[in-house]
């Protein structure tokens, strides 16, 4: 669903450009709004989120997807806890429908998609890695890397069972915004990815935006 | 497929229940149906290194698919295989809608304590995964999208999600055959999305065997250009041990 936000880019507390193949990790307290900018388009936004106060609790896509009864994400999304609690809702999207099955892109899958030569390429799961070993502070490790959103990615599902990987349908200047209903850390890895036509073979880099 | 006909091993795990086991590399996990409308939650990890798990994501676009059948394997998320699925008389296993948990059961099919019922008392998913998980010092960091055997959830176009009941019938079985060690968590509490008014308390049988050499022509290891590739993380994982 296209929904618009009413926030200006000018009034944010916090802005911040995350370039391809690097991670953002930040807090994100109860009651504020997050946006993620496409800058260039057909970018994907590889985003975890947790618990502040105890990331043992986290992003639960399937727990998501059951509950709302639809595998796609996007405006009006509750995005639950793998202990059923509200975390973030999707409140502005101008791209429409968002990933949470996909999963990231990782050294090890790499070999398996692409091809095995292709292990030695840089990641989304190497990006979450460096950003919780530089965040010792944090107390997590590769047990906190579960399943993600995908934020613009187009991973179409049939009824007949099948996935397939469809051009993106975002653009440059597209976003999605999340309210958060509990103070969340949200780590989002902008993907490296260069084997997927998806984004033309061309990473670029995002916006992440934050109302008070 | 299977080297033998007689089970190593036959058990019976009673509806609502868990329980987990270390199935070694070469073997074939068969699970029964014993009754019908039966589904199995299951978690799988590497013994020698649980930081490698099950990875739903990876395993669903490895091969393009939603569901999961005969000829599909079962990806760990450092590209290998964990099992193949040798034969499946259902089609359609589910692995994106979770497991229940306690408000779940309770909200679904009302609260039933120890003290009430003994044990027929209203478990749920994630406290038996939690349960079984913490037999080998793991936790809730360690949860990951689950497989539901047995169970069916489709979508429309629009991505709405419908659960399929009566899709598993008395008898139906499936086959994994285990291609690297594995540990093998499982509970036989209700799907999530189960439309059972009673709580549904399926008894799911389960035998051990020894597995027939996996060839290069196996229909699983070919089934996918992805599917061969991670055969050969596999070789490449066995080959020092
Ligand atoms: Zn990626």
């Amino acid at each position: 669903m296209i929904k618009p936000s009413s926030l200006q880019p000018e009034a944010a507390a916090f802005r911040e450009t995350v370039p391809a193949g690097e991670y953002f990790l930040k807090v994100v307290k109860a009651g504020q709004s997050v946006r993620i900018l496409d800058l260039e388009g057909n970018q994907a936004a590889d985003t975890l989120f947790y618990n502040a106060s105890n990331p043992s609790e986290r992003y639960s896509a399937v727990d998501t997807i059951r509950e709302q009864g639809n595998v796609y994400l996007t405006a009006g999304s509750r995005l639950l806890s793998s202990e059923g609690n509200l975390m973030l809702e999707i409140t502005a999207d101008t791209c429409g429908r968002h990933d949470t099955l996909g999963g990231a892109c990782a050294a090890e899958s790499n070999t398996t998609r692409y091809a095995l030569e292709k292990k030695c390429m840089h990641s989304c799961r190497d990006s979450w890695l460096v950003a919780v070993t530089e965040h010792e502070e944090l107390g997590m490790s590769k047990r906190d890397i579960t399943h993600n959103i995908n934020f613009f990615m187009n991973v179409p599902v049939t009824a007949e069972g099948g996935l397939t990987f469809a051009d993106g349908i975002s653009d440059a200047g597209k976003y999605v915004e999340l309210k958060a209903a509990m103070d969340v850390l949200v780590m989002i890895s902008n993907c490296p990815q260069l084997n997927n036509p998806c984004n033309a073979y061309n990473p670029t880099p995002i916006e992440v935006l934050v109302w008070e | 497929m299977l080297q033998t006909a007689t089970p190593l091993y036959d058990d019976l795990i009673p509806g609502g229940s868990h329980w987990s086991l270390i199935i070694r590399r070469g073997h074939v996990l068969r699970l029964i149906d014993e009754t019908g409308g039966a589904s199995l939650g299951m978690l799988l990890y590497n013994p020698e290194n649980t930081l490698e798990r099950y990875n739903m994501p990876d395993t669903l676009k490895n091969q393009h698919t939603f569901h999961l059948t005969r000829g599909h394997v079962l990806f760990s998320d450092m590209g290998r295989v964990f099992a193949s699925i040798t034969r499946d008389d259902l089609g359609w296993h589910d692995t994106v809608s979770g497991t229940s948990n306690a408000d779940l059961v309770a909200r679904r099919w009302g609260e039933k304590t120890y003290q009430q019922a003994h044990n027929h008392y209203h478990r749920n998913g994630l406290t038996s995964f939690l349960n079984e998980l913490a037999k080998f010092g793991l936790g809730k960091k360690d949860l990951t999208a689950n497989l539901n055997w047995f169970s069916k959830v489709q979508t429309d176009d629009d991505g709405n999600m419908r659960f399929v009941p009566e899709h598993s019938s008395a008898g139906a079985v499936v086959d994994l055959r285990f291609e690297m060690d594995t540990l093998v968590v499982m509970h036989t509490c209700p799907h999530p999305l189960d439309t059972a008014t009673e709580y549904p308390r399926r008894p799911v049988r389960y035998q051990l065997f020894t597995a027939a050499s996996v060839s290069d022509a196996d229909p699983c290891k070919i089934s996918s250009p992805e599917a061969t590739r991670a055969f050969a993380n596999n070789a490449l994982y066995h080959l020092m041990q």
